[in-house]
């Protein structure tokens, strides 16, 4: 419980500290001592409070730990990118993001459908202020989709929610919302509600993980927030509507529903992927491109989970990978972005002689989400592939592997055209310096995501195997 | 469930027709505020005696849903001095056929989904699918902002009434909440931007960002 009164003791800190220069400070303060917490609850296993509605089972310790940890990076990019924005007050924005820390880590705790729901909704009112940030007409277009879109899914999610406690009312004799009676009882549950809920819950926080053709939001609300922004929906907000994705998923899979809703989730990965290629290929505008690429790897989260077996490992082990890798391109990116003033490749051109560090760790960033060796999304991609073929499932297989192959000259054309070249001459941006604040943070992100490629710590694996026997998984 | 009960159903699928059918903004946040107030009675049928949260629901549900966010919704029309016609993309007459259809789909529809016997009789179910219906065509057919929001206000009203039917898990008061905290809070702030920042609620200018 004290990871999320703790984060949210450090959002009323930072609400009521008078001084802007200090604030950021606060906020990565409370993150390091929030991934200092995480990690131990990691460490002690399965804990929580003594009653049924909160606990840190696999998944949420998974989920939990992942978040944290970017987040912790992202609140020490925060420093150098608040300093170079000090001339916007930065007081809401510092409290919605530690709001947004505690409301991420009771999604990970919640274990009552209702609760999770409360949760995710409280995300997407954070979410919404840290992308109002630079308060001018685009971000606030985005806001407004964003806000709209998001409203209607997170609704959704609420009519799936009750239909569940409808079915559940039917089937246990009484409407419980508790994961551990609905998995219990599961196989009571009528099934024609159970299907139902299904397709609604699948739909709202799919609309949240911006699933495709749910994604609309995306595009334009990670292009228009500030890099930090991005990396913590991309990573941070997107991993916890897929939590309780795969809540639901549990549950609909012990009531006996589960081919039903996998095949479900293979449509819905690889229309993902698709939309997201179609939308890469001359993509002129280098943020938008990190947003399907976001699209697309929420589609190989699904397409993993919808394979069943081996890819649900495959799936929760790309969960991490495409959380600290996402953290490496946007924060990446927001460099690029702030020194040449522009994210379109008009404008953009010789970033790695501009600024050798973030444009090399771009580079590098855009190598590791495509899946090339020696980083992690190379191995979990490389599982799912494996999944697919295990359960000879060839066909989609073989449209998994073509939809990368696009999807990776797609987006490298782009990213090879920021990097590569002459800078241009009249670059406003020469105050910009990749001060230590806003490239370390980088690093560090780039490296976890080495190390997930070379050698996973042993804990981790323990975690992913755990978390994956409870999805029915291996 | 007593015959009253329905009766109240029908009047509020009666004024998702109006609301979607009135070419006056005005009247469509009246349509809501009067939905709301509907909504207010219904627990009354779903519980036979009075108790404590019996009657905070009611007082709540009636205040939220009929006073206040109707009230803020005409308090941003009035300040921002915007024409008064909805402007939907689609015409009345295609939007209040397909109302009807849905709304004639979600009695079918209701006949065929394994309910309870209780629920069997009543209309709570096809009342609030057909409600759930309309709230998203006024969502996808409607131009100005304010009309988006009195669509999703419609929505989510749907969504209420199949609460009711689980009033014992607590899930409408987790409904009445959040109606409050999306529907205005940050809506209500969003709105006041856009009006600052373009000088009009009208979404189609909000279309800068695109492929």
């Amino acid at each position: 419980m004290y990871l999320i009164v703790v984060p949210l003791i450090g959002a009323l800190a930072a609400f009521l500290l008078p001084s802007d220069r200090p604030r950021p400070w606060i906020v990565a303060a409370f993150a390091v001592l929030h991934l200092v917490l995480a990690a131990a609850v990691t460490a002690e296993g399965e804990t929580g409070l003594a009653s049924d509605w909160f606990r840190f089972d696999a998944l949420g310790r998974l989920v939990l730990i992942v978040v944290s940890s970017l987040f912790c990076i992202c609140a020490l990019y925060c420093i150098g990118y608040l300093r170079l924005r000090s001339n916007r007050p930065n007081r809401i924005f510092c409290t919605a993001l530690l709001f947004f820390l505690a409301m991420t880590s009771l999604v990970a705790l919640a274990q009552h459908l209702t609760i999770l729901w409360v949760a995710m909704e409280a995300t997407t009112l954070a979410t919404a202020v840290l992308l109002y940030f630079n308060q001018n007409q685009r971000s606030l277009e985005a806001t407004w989709k964003y806000l709209m879109i998001g409203s209607v899914g997170i609704a959704l999610a609420l009519l799936g929610t009750l239909f569940l406690a409808y079915g559940a009312r039917l089937g246990l004799g009484e409407p419980t919302l508790l994961f551990s009676d609905l998995v219990k009882g599961a196989k009571h549950l009528p099934g024609a509600w159970v299907r139902t809920a299904f397709v609604f819950l699948l739909v709202g926080y799919g609309t949240k993980m911006g699933l495709a053709p749910l994604h609309t939001w995306k595009p334009d609300a990670y292009g228009e927030a500030p890099g930090v922004v991005g990396a913590l929906l991309a990573g941070g907000m997107t991993t916890c509507a897929f939590l309780a994705l795969l809540r639901v998923y549990r549950i609909t899979d012990a009531a006996g529903q589960g081919v039903f809703a996998r095949e479900l989730l293979v449509v819905f990965g690889l229309l993902s992927m698709a939309t997201a290629a179609a939308f890469m290929v001359g993509q002129r505008d280098f943020k938008r491109l990190l947003a399907y690429s976001s699209v697309e790897h929420m589609g190989i989260l699904v397409l993993g989970i919808g394979l069943g077996g081996a890819g649900i490992f495959a799936a929760l082990l790309h969960t991490v990978n495409n959380a600290l890798t996402k953290g490496v391109l946007f924060l990446a990116a927001g460099n690029i972005h702030r020194a040449f003033k522009s994210k379109r490749l008009e404008d953009v051109t010789g970033a790695l002689r501009r600024l050798p560090i973030s444009a090399g760790l771009f580079l590098a960033g855009f190598f590791a989400i495509t899946g090339s060796p020696p980083f992690g999304p190379f191995v979990s991609e490389l599982s799912i592939l494996t999944a697919a073929m295990d359960t000879r499932r060839y066909i989609v297989g073989a449209l998994y592997l073509i939809l990368l192959a696009v999807i990776f000259i797609g987006m490298g054309s782009t990213v090879l055209a920021v990097v590569q070249g002459e800078p241009p001459e009249d670059t406003e941006g020469r105050s910009f310096r990749e001060s230590a604040f806003k490239t370390v943070p980088i690093i560090v992100s780039l490296a976890l995501v080495v190390m997930m490629g070379v050698w996973i710590p042993s804990w981790i694996l323990t975690l992913l195997h755990a978390a994956a026997r409870l999805l029915g998984g291996s | 469930m007593p015959p009253i009960a329905d009766s109240i159903l029908i009047l509020l699928l009666l004024t998702n027709f109006f609301i979607l059918g009135t070419a006056n903004l005005r009247s469509a946040i009246r349509g809501v505020a009067l939905q709301g107030l509907l909504l207010g009675v219904l627990p009354f049928f779903v519980e036979s005696h009075a108790t404590v949260r019996l009657v905070l629901l009611v007082i709540a549900t009636m205040a939220i849903k009929g006073v206040v966010i109707p009230g803020l919704l005409m308090k941003a029309l009035r300040d921002v001095h915007i024409r008064h016609e909805v402007e939907p993309y689609l015409g009345f007459v295609p939007t209040l056929f397909l109302c009807a259809a849905g709304t004639a789909l979600a009695l079918l529809f209701a006949d065929h989904l394994p309910l309870a016997a209780a629920d069997r009789t009543g209309l709570f179910v096809p009342a609030s699918l057909a409600t759930l219906f309309s709230g998203f065509l006024g969502l996808t057919t409607r131009r100005k902002a304010i009309s988006q929001v009195t669509g999703y206000l419609v929505l989510e009203n749907g969504i209420y009434v199949f609460g009711l039917l689980l009033y014992q898990s607590m899930m409408v008061e987790v409904g009445v909440l959040l109606d409050l905290l999306v529907g205005i809070f940050v809506m209500g702030i969003v709105l006041n931007h856009i009006q600052r920042e373009f000088s009009s609620l009208d979404t189609e200018r909000l279309s800068r960002l695109r492929e």
